[in-house]
């Protein structure tokens, strides 16, 4: 039973890890009232540009510099419609969701003619687990080995990178000139830009520093998590991620829980597809892989808390005049 | 005072698209003086101050601060001139502290810490020389606006401004925290700081500066020292010609009441109840006024009559139709239906849809009426034919039913709002602020309109913060302050008396 | 700001114009970039469409989808609201229309069950649209984050149900039966006269698409309902002040909207497939967003809009078949380059064409 336990506390950290740094990427742009939903297709640029380039190069870091090159890339693209055309947010973020999603699967038939995968890496073309120092005698110590040996060593440099990221995005935005702007922009962009600050400018920063993220989140899954790209890996983690983000109103520490609760849905949900569980017989995946969704909608509802997104999100700014 | 000036503008313009903002500005700002800058609303003021600021670049002329040719290309350089300004709409993030609020922009570094407890201490520092006191760790949000207006002088002065530009800075304030703006500026004056002060209150002018600069239609067109000169002659300044806002009407014939508000107050979304425990009355062939500083509860008033926003208790009864509006859903069409009309404050955001064509407009909130359709369907033949009637009656130019409607002007949007609520025969309007942002041939149109409808026999009450517009319209003045009704009097009452009633002059020792 | 403005017809007809030509114009580069030829592309893609009977078939019956998909999302527009759920609403549609389908398709003709069908298509197409149009209309959350969660509940769903309540006695495929011809709406070609569409599964449906084309149009720009609905989403303010009531117009207009993209399942489960599956919407309900932009959110150019991606996925079909290095992928990224430069990019060349325009126009001048 304990066994099981950890193995499924075990998957749940791999399994959010590629939502938390999704949700933290979102956390950037949206703080700074830039709405995302295109998280999804960034990851998804990110994961098939990192399986590509660590496939040709046989360099994982190879892989994940094109996949942080590639989500900025989208990120920008993002930006240029938003925020210097001012464009619709959602539909732009829309419009990168198919972009990504077209563009892996044609260009990765075209390149590699592998039904829309890249080719499998292995070796120092993917990220390898650390195993931590006297992980392997400490297994057998009862409980706290298991702990250390299983849940805390283990995992590739990417998980620690996600987990790190949340008290050093919470100190960004808290803590630093960048984030305080970042935050002002995202409450009420014409104080900022009275005070001398570019608005435009400012955003971008954000919305870059979220296609970075989401190039570390989607370069997780198809050089850390899996052995390559396969087209449409993302799955909806990206808007899984985001629904974490709202769950976790905007908040960077809350967003790790909300993404380490749905990744032990995820993972219940593996683990208990196709098992009778006593006494209540087989259990519908299906309700508990739409639980984070429900629980997003109930949370939106304004049952559990309030939800408040960043006052001057989804609007462009434009200067008022006198 | 010195003779140094502070700023020296040369031949400023200005152009929006066909809009000419500013003609030709020249103007010279003594050092450690208050000057105050006076126009109608429209006269190009805020433009030019944000030509000053760096928020908008002007097309020609010359800037010169402590006496050297500036380019101010934006809000940056604009602070390191040593220019701060308070905006109309304050800049504050609402969720931020007041230390936040007051070192964006400034923070002093890439890591806040440092630069917080350096703020900190020149905070404090200036609450004591300025009498500037606020709670740096309030949240925005929480403050009154006053405190919020001193915290937006504080910022300026943290990044170390020596000149201040206030754009309309007591529309939002009590008359009481007004007094204590103007004794904050002064001590900032003494201490060598320039004022720039933009206003289109008179009283003011009289009351804070040393001099005066009077705009009208982009231009200034006369500079004085404020000691030398009196409201009568810059009134006249102002509009240009000696406006006497005298329509010529008869004495009131009061018939039945065709309004009754009982008990009336709306809590606002903060918590904080804007109109008190209201009570009043129109007449059919009567206009009622409502005098007030704008921002103590009339517009809420007017809303809540009007079936638009919530109320926490109170009833309105339109022509003898009991409606108690806590208790019950209302909302305008319900308010409509009893003949009760609506000229909103804010034509644009409220009034029209400024997309749509003329003739949609006019028949907004008449949309249901059987003489625009039939059934579920409108009738576009009888929506354009009664507009073009309208649009005849009204003289709105250009005379287009199909012109979208953003294209008028602003005298010409408010006649078809006009129009539309008075048409529809009402016994009762509720008009806001009818000639905002109107031209002077409209204000005398609107102005007849209103009282020929009274002449109707119909009920009017009208809310406005021009006191001159009271006055001339008005057959009983209610004077509204801090969401009470707190006098009435005839429209012929001395300035001073309704200033005094408006000022809240009744509560004020209590708040002191 | 106060900048010039453009004719009408450069507003309407040439600005997505050219917004769409960009489109197409980067798809282009994309087709180089895989070292193929773009105007053989284009050709393949064109012939495949509109070349053959059977062509024009396929291409209208994709259209009839997108046809109701984007009139969902379009009515949504009006009433300012981003109605990104068509997808899941449609998934639920075709579970009324299965519904309606088995239940009658042993004992009637197939234009009694049709109503049925009609009925049962809006009705839970609306119905997943009710929820994140309350929400919206009454707490405020937003409903482009809420019906986003909508279409993944509504995949969790209709797995589930497919596989353990609906599926056929004794098959582990997630599908109901087949439905008898009491559940299958004719060809085209054999209701109008002196049509051929091969064996294209072009049905009935495309007629009901174009009624709900002229059904929009009425409900928009002549009813009273469809002046509030334009109010509202024009200017919530005025709306309120104007006595409509926020709430109303909101799930209303979402219903409306839901039931549209409902319909699209009788076009796919009682027109072609005869029985309900799991993931029959494959996308079609995103489209629409793509193609209410391109048609500027009114019914004639949703036509025109819905005909042209119809056009890409038979065309696409066929040039999957003829340069195998252009997979039907390139139908979606075509559909998110149109969705970037005709949505979230429409302005950019405003500026550009406003210039153009004053250009030509400044010597004739035109009054204040």
């Amino acid at each position: 039973m304990f066994d099981t336990l950890i193995l499924i506390l075990d998957s749940t950290v791999r399994l959010s890890t590629p939502l938390l740094l999704a949700a933290l990427a979102g956390l950037y742009s949206e703080r700074s009232g830039v709405f995302d939903i295109g998280l999804e297709g960034k990851m998804l640029g990110a994961a098939f540009a990192a399986g590509a380039a660590a496939a040709v190069t046989g360099s994982a870091w190879l892989g994940l510099a094109a996949g942080i090159l590639l989500s900025v890339a989208l990120a920008l693209v993002h930006g240029f419609a938003c925020i210097t055309h001012r464009g619709n947010q959602i539909v732009s973020g829309v419009a990168i969701n198919f972009l990504a999603m077209g563009l892996t699967a044609l260009l990765g038939q075209a390149w590699f003619s592998q039904g829309g995968r890249t080719p499998p890496v292995s070796g120092d073309a993917r990220f390898a687990n650390l195993v931590w120092p006297f992980a392997e005698s400490l297994r057998d110590v009862p409980v706290l080995g298991g702990l250390y040996s299983e849940l805390l060593s283990g995992h590739n440099i990417l998980v620690y990178a996600a987990f790190l990221a949340v008290p050093f995005s919470w100190w960004v935005l808290f803590r630093t000139r960048f984030g305080l702007r970042l935050r002002a922009v995202g409450e009420n962009p014409a104080a900022v830009d009275t005070a001398g600050i570019s608005v435009a400018w400012l955003r971008y920063r954000a919305v870059i520093c979220t296609g970075i993220l989401c190039g570390l989140a989607g370069s997780y899954l198809a050089i850390a998590q899996s052995a390559g790209f396969i087209s449409n890996m993302t799955a909806g983690k990206g808007f899984i991620a985001l629904a974490a983000l709202i769950f976790a109103k905007w908040k960077p520490v809350p967003v790790m829980f909300a993404c380490l609760l749905f990744g032990f849905l995820d993972a219940v949900a593996i683990r208990l597809q196709g098992q009778q569980v006593p006494g209540i017989g087989e259990v519908p995946v299906q309700a508990i892989q739409a639980l984070p969704y429900i629980l997003t909608v109930i949370l939106l509802a304004g049952f559990i808390g309030k939800a408040v997104p960043p006052r001057a999100g989804g609007v462009a700014y434009v200067k008022e005049r006198g | 005072m010195s003779e140094e000036l502070a700023i020296e503008l040369v031949g400023i313009d200005k152009r929006f698209g066909p809009v000419h903002a500013n003609k030709n500005i020249d103007l010279k700002v003594r050092k450690g003086s208050i000057h105050g800058i006076v126009g109608e609303n429209g006269a190009g003021k805020s433009t030019l101050m944000s030509i000053l600021y760096g928020f908008y670049h002007a097309d020609g002329g010359e800037i010169r601060v402590d006496g050297k040719a500036v380019s101010i290309a934006g809000s940056q350089a604009a602070i390191a001139l040593g220019i701060g300004m308070v905006h109309q709409h304050f800049m504050l993030v609402e969720n931020f502290t007041v230390l936040e609020n007051v070192i964006l922009g400034a923070e002093g570094g890439p890591v806040l810490a440092g630069g917080v407890s350096r703020a900190r201490a020149e905070l404090k520092r200036l609450a004591a020389d300025y009498d500037l006191k606020v709670d740096p760790d309030a949240v925005i949000g929480d403050l009154p606006v006053g405190l919020q207006q001193r915290v937006e002088i504080l910022k300026a002065l943290f990044r170390g401004a020596d000149i201040l530009i206030l754009d309309e800075p007591t529309g939002v304030l009590t008359p009481a925290e007004a007094d204590h703006l103007f004794r904050i500026l002064r001590v900032l004056r003494d201490e060598g700081k320039t004022v720039l002060l933009i206003t289109h209150k008179l009283r003011e002018i009289m009351a804070a500066t040393d001099h005066v600069s009077v705009m009208r239609r982009g231009e200034i067109v006369a500079t004085r020292k404020t000691q030398k000169t009196s409201m009568g002659e810059l009134a006249e300044l102002m509009v240009g010609r000696r406006v006497l806002l005298e329509v010529a009407k008869g004495p009131a014939t009061p018939g039945r009441p065709v309004l009754q508000v009982e008990g009336l107050t709306v809590r606002d979304g903060r918590g904080v109840d804007v109109v008190r425990d209201v009570s009043l009355e129109v007449r059919a062939g009567e206009i009622v006024g409502i005098a007030g500083v704008s921002g103590n509860g009339q517009s809420q008033l007017l809303e809540a009559i009007a079936g638009i926003r919530k109320v926490r208790s109170g009833s309105v009864t339109v022509d003898g139709t009991r409606i108690d509006l806590a208790a019950t859903e209302v909302d305008a069409a319900r308010m409509r239906r009893l003949g009760l009309a609506h000229v909103p404050e804010d034509r644009h955001r409220m009034g029209l849809v400024t997309r749509f064509p003329e003739c949609e407009n006019a028949i907004l909130g008449y949309h249901h009426d059987p003489a625009y359709g039939r059934g579920a369907f409108l009738d576009y033949d009888a929506i354009r034919t009664a507009a073009r009637e309208k649009i005849e009656k009204y003289d709105i130019r250009p005379p287009q039913c199909m012109l979208k409607t953003a294209n008028f002007s602003g005298g010409n949007q408010q006649k078809i709002v006009l129009a539309r609520e008075i048409e529809r025969d009402p016994v009762i309007l509720l008009v806001g602020q009818p000639t905002r942002g109107v031209d002077i041939g409209a204000i005398e149109f609107i102005h007849k309109r209103l009282v020929a409808l009274r002449d109707a026999g119909k009920g009017v009450l009208l809310v406005s913060v021009e006191l001159d517009e009271i006055r001339a319209l008005a057959d009983r003045v209610l004077v509204m302050f801090d969401g009470r009704v707190v006098g009435e009097r005839a429209p012929e009452t001395e300035d001073s008396e309704l200033g005094l009633l408006m000022a809240g002059a009744a509560g004020q020792e209590a708040a002191e | 700001m106060t900048a010039g403005q453009l004719p009408r017809w450069a507003d309407y007809i040439l600005m997505p114009a050219i917004n769409v030509a960009a489109a197409f114009i980067v798809s282009g580069l994309v087709v180089l970039l895989i070292g193929e030829n773009p105007i053989e592309a284009v050709k393949v893609l064109v012939w495949g469409s509109l070349g053959w009977n059977e062509g024009i078939g396929f291409t209208l019956f994709y259209a009839t989808n997108f046809i109701f998909t984007g009139l969902a999302v379009a009515i949504a527009f009006h009433a300012g609201l981003f109605n990104i759920g068509g997808e899941g609403q449609a998934y639920l549609g075709g579970l009324g229309v299965a519904l309606a389908c088995l239940a009658l398709d042993r004992y009637v003709p197939w234009w009694v069950t049709l109503p049925f069908a009609v009925a049962g298509a809006a009705a839970f197409g609306a119905a997943w649209a009710f929820i994140p149009a309350v929400l919206q209309a009454k707490r405020g959350s937003h409903v482009v984050i809420t019906t986003i969660m909508f279409n993944f509940i509504a995949a969790s769903l209709m797995v589930y149900l497919l596989v353990n309540v609906m599926s056929k006695p004794g098959s582990m495929q997630p599908e109901t039966r087949t439905f008898e011809d009491g559940g299958r709406l004719p060809l085209l070609q054999d209701v109008l006269p002196f049509t051929d569409f091969g064996s294209a599964p072009v049905n009935f449906s495309f007629l009901l698409a174009l009624a709900a084309c002229l059904f929009v149009w009425v409900l928009v720009w002549r009813t009273r309902l469809g002046y509030e609905i334009r109010t509202f989403g024009a200017n919530q303010t005025a709306a309120v002040y104007a006595g409509i009531s926020p709430v109303r117009i909101t799930v209303v207009t979402m219903l409306i909207s839901g039931g549209l993209a409902g319909m699209m399942a009788i076009n796919e489960i009682m027109g072609s497939q005869h029985r309900l599956l799991i993931e029959f919407v494959s996308g079609y309900g995103f489209v629409g967003i793509a193609v209410a932009l391109m048609g500027r959110a009114h019914p004639v150019g949703i036509v025109f809009a819905a005909i042209l991606f119809g056009m890409l996925y038979q065309g696409g079909a066929e040039l999957a078949f003829e340069m195998p290095a252009i997979t039907r992928d390139m139908i979606v990224v075509i559909q998110g380059l149109v969705i970037l430069f005709a949505g979230a990019l429409e302005h950019m060349f405003r500026p550009a064409l406003l210039r153009v325009f004053g250009v030509l126009s400044a010597p004739a001048g035109t009054p204040a």
